[in-house]
């Protein structure tokens, strides 16, 4: 059915309109023109088609051919995506780099993973096998730590009636070959298509009960991220909304990690591109590019591609979830994707709706969320999709639609604040207004795995922080002299809290990533500090005495001096900070 | 041979409308000649069926719907590029406007560039000293990087500028290999001079490209200025391989120019009646500054706006601050008080400089000494503000050390004169001498070596 040819009738930047386009579907694949720029049917009004072009428009002409390729926009899911980078519709930058130099020009056409490449296949399934929609029948050693799994697609199922052996193949060689029930027969290959704006199905949702270890303080003592969880990252410019993704993908204990750089910085993926080789994960000591896919459409990139690039970079991680992998997904930035919805929105000429956003943001906003989850795979395993979005909300202001909308949706919510970027309090994730829905669902694995006395501290420490937002108010009118020992003592402990626990240094090799059990310590160092100190200030001992002590300096230094396997040494500090104020209390007593 | 059209449908601001056309591209130059004498030019911005609706570049006064005839060249804009640009001065279209001849040629590119694969970027590492001691040291300027600098009406930021590139010393870059691009959208005439005038007492003006649109020039010819600068940016770092430092000022009349354009085409309008692509668009200009893996070159961006109503949220200071790696902001107060540059430090910052600073570029203590005069200055806002409740002598003496410390650091570091060039470690020197005011017990950004190095024991406090 390739032969049905539209003809191009308007232009107006990537939004083109054809003729004679009665019988194609929406949400096909075409190609528009001489130069086959490819594109996607979006609307259909009588024999007038709407494509939006995912490349510049510039020199097509009207009269010029629209193609049908038949199917909807869809990405090929199998070996060689892990460590590569692509664009919004999958086609790797590195090889369009070596088809065109250094910039990236029109009428590439459509490629994507390398078809060439041979892989180790270990077949995994005899004939005479039955095997069901999802079912592994080879395996392949993508990278070190990646055992990719190649499964039967769906809505498949049959008898193996042909199997090759174990050797080496590339994507297109057929591996098995299935008799379904009606004695249709199906080629197995290792790799799959799937249209990107489709779900990929799953056996049953699961409920979430594992947090998604990142090694950032604010995040797993404060603001838990769950495995399957979906998180806003909101944060007007300037307050490190990237580099908390960068640290979120770097540290988090995911097997997967697929990060969208959607309509940002050209500079920050080739930062990522520089820096992840060489980065070494802490638990596999193997380097993080061998578990990361990169999807880059940088701003200056066709508008239409980046509205794309989310749902490519969504079925890439839910290809892998299906292999039973925890994969997570953070896309910087979601608002970009927005603005391209409406650019697009606008030049379909459909009415707006808030600020100029289309009407159905918040549905598209729903429908990516939602394919996050802890679920069971059609092949009965438990994997999850954790997505973590960045929000770039205008003026820093969180009353703009897109964040309004995205709070809806997501349950935890990590609102990075101006305020404290400023004063260079990194990671500047606000700790009053954040929010994680998912502390009680993770109590349990907390208690069992890490302390059933952390959820209680970090209660504490937030009714602490609360206090000294209040006071703090009153400090601004009359001064902190002023204050009594035991506010004044809350003020300092605050302070404790934010120096040396919520403050985290991306860049310093021990504190870039800190485990669970040091991160409770410290908690623990300060919450002796807290209630010693109180014991000395109801006896009478002034504020100012008690900030002399030198186990101050010793706890706000933890993160530096304290490295994540010698932790002993903090029930030693521990110790100290008892005997100090005990020594501080005989004196006056 | 091309057909000529001579009949409009319709003119509208700067708009025309052609009907019963074939063979138009999307995005083509037109020619359209009125009156029979003179020639003016406009690109294809919309094709309906056999209707093209263009915008003409040199606007549309004294055109009427029969008095032009219209020719397509099937090209988008081009100019020109070789060596010999060097030294000259455009219009914001490419042609000459300093009475010389156009540049001669064989290589012509379309001004409106292609995005750089980002595999093919090198990520910008080198430190550029600019000898300002608030840029070096707090929001260090990177080879590669674009950095804008927000301003507001009447402030110093085109002697910030001019400055800048007058002292600009780039790793690599020799009096052969340097080169500045200046591309001027809406300014003033005597703004225009002023930088003209100050490339020629730096003795640069052999290696300045100038292309200028001026306030009273056709607001079109706004949206295809910079994009002709930063292809002949392009050009001299990726073709002649130079370190190109690329000024564009007023990214607000652009922005203005793409929204009195929009209005025309009738488009939906976002915020603040500016198009929803402004974001897109923007980024089609600020993303070509950069380097490339396989060349030498670099072209370093500094573009200039001026935050409407000196109101940092306003939709372009955004959307810029968005894209660029920082921003350098100005403060009205400070200007006020006669600071020069007034830059505020607080919202300053640069997204590069983790990566471009340290022993290996510049000192080992930089990177701690930044974060330590970020805090202890964002401290000094609080204490100020305290200290205008219960006043000055009500404040405790640490206190007082603080308020000290804010008023040296801004009349000793940020403010310096309009020759001053320091070195990197003057600038450091002195911020360690203004840092020791303060008590070693509050420098707690600092790690115990450097204090022990660096930290003034025996300045007076």
């Amino acid at each position: 059915m390739a032969n049905i040819e539209g003809i191009v009738s308007s232009i107006n930047g990537p939004v083109v309109k054809g003729l004679n386009m009665g019988s194609f579907k929406v949400h096909e694949m075409v190609t528009v023109g001489k130069q086959k720029l490819i594109g996607e049917v979006v609307s259909i009004e009588g024999s007038i088609a709407t494509v939006q072009v995912y490349e510049e428009t510039e020199g097509l002409k009207a009269g010029e051919i629209i193609y049908s390729t038949g199917t909807p926009l869809s990405v090929t899911l199998g070996p060689g995506m892990i460590g590569n980078i692509f664009d919004g519709i999958q086609r790797p930058l590195e090889r369009i780099q070596g088809m065109s130099k250094d910039f990236i020009p029109e009428g590439i056409g459509l490629i994507s993973i390398d078809e060439n490449k041979k892989w180790d296949v270990t077949v995994t399934v005899k004939a005479g096998d039955k095997l069901n929609a999802g079912d592994v029948y080879a395996t392949v050693q993508e990278t070190h730590r990646i055992l990719h799994k190649v499964m039967v697609p769906y809505n498949v199922k049959g008898t193996v009636t042909e199997v090759k052996n174990s050797g080496e193949y590339t994507l297109n060689d057929i591996i098995v070959v299935l008799e379904k029930d009606n004695k249709e027969t199906v080629d197995l290959t290792l790799c799959t298509k799937w249209p990107v704006r489709r779900q990929r199905p799953i056996k049953e949702r699961l409920p979430i009960y594992k947090p998604l270890i990142t090694g950032q303080r604010v995040i797993d003592s404060f603001y838990p991220i769950a495995k399957g969880g979906t998180i806003g990252l909101p944060g007007g410019f300037g307050t490190g909304k990237t580099v908390t993704q960068h640290q979120l993908a770097k540290w988090s204990d995911a097997d997967i990690i697929v990060y969208i750089g959607c309509g940002e910085r050209g500079n920050e993926m080739t930062d990522v591109l520089e820096e992840f080789p060489k980065l070494i994960d802490p638990r596999t000591n193997r380097p993080l590019m061998e578990r990361t896919v990169l999807i880059a459409n940088t701003s200056n990139m066709p508008v239409a591609a980046r509205e794309a690039s989310i749902y490519t970079g969504i079925t890439m991680a839910e290809y892998y979830r299906d292999m039973g992998y925890d994969v997570a997904i953070m896309a910087d930035s979601t608002s970009r994707w927005a603005e391209a919805l409406r650019e697009i929105s606008g030049r379909l000429e459909e009415m707006p709706a808030e600020e100029g956003y289309p009407a159905y943001l918040p549905s598209r906003l729903a429908e990516f969320y939602e394919r996050a989850g802890c679920v069971k795979t059609l092949n009965g395993q438990e994997a999850s999709i954790t997505i973590i979005g960045a929000v770039s909300p205008p003026g820093g202001d969180f009353s703009e639609p897109v964040t309004e909308n995205t709070k809806r949706f997501v349950t935890g919510f990590l609102a990075l604040d101006k305020k404290l970027a400023y004063a260079r309090h990194y990671p500047a994730i606000n700790y009053l207004t954040s929010y994680s829905g998912y502390v009680d669902m993770l109590s349990d694995w907390y208690d069992q795995n890490v302390s059933s006395n952390l959820l209680n501290l970090r209660h504490k420490m937030i009714v602490l922080l609360q206090e000294d937002e209040k006071l703090n108010e009153i400090v601004q009118l009359v001064g902190e002299d002023v204050l009594p020992n035991d506010q004044a003592l809350v003020l300092e402990t605050a302070r404790m809290i934010k120096k040396g626990f919520l403050q985290q240094n991306a860049l310093h090799s021990e504190d870039s990533y800190v485990t669970l059990e040091k991160q409770y310590k410290m908690l623990k160092c300060i919450d002796t500090f807290y209630e010693e100190a109180l014991q000395c200030v109801k006896i009478g001992i002034p504020i100012s005495v008690i900030r002399k002590e030198a186990v101050i300096q010793d706890i706000l230094k933890i993160k530096y001096d304290i490295p994540n396997d010698k932790l002993e040494l903090l029930d030693v500090l521990n110790e100290n900070i008892i005997k100090a104020f005990n020594d501080l209390r005989q004196k006056y007593e | 041979m091309k057909k000529e059209y001579l009949k409009l449908e319709k003119i509208e601001g700067p708009l025309i409308i052609l009907s019963g056309i074939e063979d138009a591209s999307y995005g083509e130059t037109i020619n359209i000649k009125v009156d029979n004498e003179e020639v003016r030019t406009g690109k294809i911005i919309k094709i309906e069926g056999d209707k093209v609706i263009a915008q003409v570049f040199e606007g549309t006064a004294g055109i009427s719907t029969d008095n032009a005839s219209v020719k397509f060249t099937g090209k988008p804009l081009q100019i020109p590029l070789s060596k010999e640009i060097l030294g000259r001065t455009f219009n914001g279209v490419g042609e000459p406007i300093d009475g010389v001849y156009q540049v001669i040629s064989t290589e012509r590119e379309n001004i409106n560039g292609r995005p750089i694969n980002p595999v093919a970027r090198r990520y910008p590492k080198n430190f550029i000293q600019t000898g300002f001691s608030a840029i070096d040291a707090l929001m260090t300027l990177i080879r590669g990087q674009k950095l804008p600098i927000f301003s507001g009406n009447g402030m110093a930021h085109n002697e910030l500028a001019a400055q800048i590139v007058k002292q600009a010393k780039i790793k690599g870059a020799t009096s052969d290999n340097f080169a500045v691009v200046f591309g001027a959208m809406g300014v003033r005439h005597d703004d225009a001079d002023y930088f003209r005038k100050s490339f020629e007492t730096a003795g640069v003006l052999d290696h300045v490209v100038m292309y200028i649109n001026t306030a009273d020039d056709p607001i079109i010819e706004r949206i295809s200025a910079p994009r002709c600068a930063l292809t002949a940016a392009e050009y001299l770092a990726f073709t002649l391989n130079m370190h190109v430092v690329v000024v564009l000022t007023d990214m607000t009349s652009y922005a203005e120019a793409l929204r009195e354009i929009s209005s025309a085409r009738e488009e939906v309008p976002s915020r603040k009646g500016y198009p929803g692509y402004l974001y897109s668009d923007l980024s089609t200009i600020y993303e070509r500054a950069g380097m490339l893996k396989s060349r030498e070159g670099s072209i370093t961006l500094i573009p200039i706006l001026t935050m409407p109503n000196d109101d940092i949220t306003h939709p372009i200071p955004d959307l810029t601050g968005f894209i660029t790696e920082g921003q350098v902001v100005l403060n009205r107060e400070l200007n006020q008080k006669g600071v020069y540059p007034p830059i505020d430090i607080l919202p300053s910052l640069s997204r590069l400089m983790k990566d471009g600073i340290g022993a290996e570029y510049t000192r080992e203590d930089h990177a701690d000494l930044q974060s330590q005069i970020y805090a202890s200055y964002s401290k000094v806002q609080d204490i100020r503000s305290l200290s205008q409740i219960i006043g000055e002598d009500d404040l405790s003496d640490i206190d007082r050390l603080y308020l000290d410390f804010g008023r040296e650091l801004e009349g000793k570091f940020i403010a310096q004169g309009k020759n001053e060039n320091r070195s990197i470690n003057e600038t450091l020197d002195l911020g360690w001498h203004i840092l020791s005011i303060l008590p070693v017990t509050e420098l707690d950004r600092m790690k115990t070596e450097l204090i022990e190095k660096y930290y003034d024991y025996n300045r007076e406090r």
